[in-house]
């Protein structure tokens, strides 16, 4: 078995207009930086992205609203994007918020053949309007659905041929559930070793969650909020 | 005086107890992990994947593989987990976080939170607010008495959208501590040097104020 690819364009084949995509990250970590350039070059368009965040105006998912190739997104933050305001408050761009828990949940979901769960997030907001709601133990809860995509693009810092990922710090973020849920799943990694290189108990995704993976270059790793302290 | 911003964390800090799990917002509430009591061990978890977090990193130690969930560099204590999203909010909602504060726009008197959207104007999402409000038994709301106009933001309705319902257990204001009670917003201590009648004229929704007020010790 062996899922490796050449590059980004090579593992990105297939991705076509109007589909639906996850994308891992939170903020500007963890992100497949080298998948979403490859996207902006392939020019797609209509896509569905899933993902936390937008990216910042001119960096991580930034890029494909500048270029206009987002129709929807589906993220519980958006707070760091001036032109992804802009397009949402002028109506070119559809939008769904969802609590932050229930995002990571529905893409677990998804990976996990679970097509709905209850959670408390959202209750009494206009999260839950139109959606089902039941009581448990005297609890209200709200009914969210599995999310799912055509494909899911995904940042690790070390991984195997056989698809086997290992993430670093808080870049594992969204990155885990989203291989799940992926119909096809990209894994872009930092360091490509050879099978037997990656411990098995410290496999973060099992290798089955992924289809194609690519040795990653020119990380950028921008930070958002560089903070430090006085010596 | 009001209280100031490092007042306010201050004041959320004697708050803490040994052995609690804490996520603290952004903004004000980040500023409680600067004054947590002597004597007092508690873990920060970030709701991007950190339990143990600690302080800011020195300059040129910074990882862009370690933030917060402001989005700010941070870095681990010893001891420090890290996880992924789903097993975050699975602490969260499953009620292993004993405290959470965070900041809001408005709240009222039953304890509804709004601070995720303003119609038309700013939309930057509800991120983990929603998920925390709705799942965490202990509450601490910190925010301004009062907006930029001087009208109150303790409300007897709120006018934004909501991020969780009848959630809130207690408030730290510039101008005071509440508890929010069946019947109302309770006045449990001062600013030093504020009224009670600057209180009253400050708060729209129900307030209790019973026998002599405390004014806080700062």
């Amino acid at each position: 078995m062996n899922k490796v690819v050449a590059n980004a364009e090579e593992a990105l084949r297939g991705i076509a207009d109007n589909m639906t995509l996850m994308v891992g990250g939170f903020g500007l970590c963890g992100i497949p930086e080298n998948s979403i350039n490859a996207l902006v070059k392939s020019g797609v368009k209509g896509l569905t992205c899933i993902s936390n965040n937008a990216g910042v105006d001119d960096f991580g998912l930034g890029l494909l609203l500048q270029t206009k190739q987002i129709r929807k997104m589906i993220s519980s933050y958006v707070g760091e994007n001036a032109e992804f305001e802009r397009q949402m408050l002028s109506g070119e761009l559809e939008v769904e918020l969802i609590p932050q828990g229930t995002l990571a949940e529905r893409c677990r979901a998804g990976g996990a053949g679970i097509p709905a769960f209850f959670t408390p997030a959202g209750y009494g907001t206009e999260v839950a309007a139109g959606k089902e709601t039941r009581e448990f133990h005297g609890k209200m809860y709200v009914m969210e659905e599995w999310l799912r995509a055509d494909f899911a693009l995904v940042k690790a810092w070390k991984g195997d041929r056989l698809g086997n990922l290992v993430y670093k710090r808080t870049a594992r973020n969204f990155n885990p559930m989203m291989a799940m849920a992926g119909t096809v799943t990209v894994a872009e990694v930092e360091h490509l070793v050879e099978p037997g290189e990656v411990d098995p108990d410290e496999v973060h995704t099992p290798g089955i969650f992924v289809q194609r993976i690519f040795q990653g270059s020119n990380y950028e790793k921008r930070i958002e909020q560089r903070t430090v302290r006085k010596r | 005086m009001a209280l100031t911003k490092e007042q306010m964390a201050q004041r959320i800090a004697r708050e803490l107890k040994d052995g609690w799990y804490v996520n603290l917002g952004i903004g004000i509430p980040t500023l409680v992990a600067n004054y947590i009591p002597a004597g007092i061990s508690v873990e920060l978890q970030s709701e991007n994947g950190i339990l143990g977090m600690g302080p800011f990193p020195f300059e040129g130690e910074e990882d862009a593989d370690l933030i917060n969930a402001g989005k700010q560099t941070v870095t681990l204590k010893d001891g420090a987990a890290i996880f992924d999203s789903a097993t975050s909010f699975a602490m969260i909602r499953g009620q292993h976080v004993q405290l959470t504060v965070l900041g809001a726009m408005e709240v009222n008197d039953s304890g509804d939170i709004a601070n995720w959207k303003i119609p038309g104007k700013m939309v930057k999402g509800m991120g983990g607010a929603m998920d925390l409000v709705a799942s965490a038994d202990n509450i601490i709301v910190c925010m301004l008495h009062t907006n930029k106009a001087g009208e109150s933001k303790l409300l007897k309705q709120c006018t934004l959208p909501l991020t969780g319902v009848g959630c809130v257990k207690k408030i730290v204001s510039d101008l005071g501590v509440f508890d929010v009670t069946p019947e109302g917003f309770r006045l449990l201590e001062r600013a030093p040097g504020v009224s009670v009648e600057e209180i009253k004229a400050k708060t729209e929704g129900r307030l209790v104020v019973e026998g002599l007020v405390p004014e806080m010790q700062v």
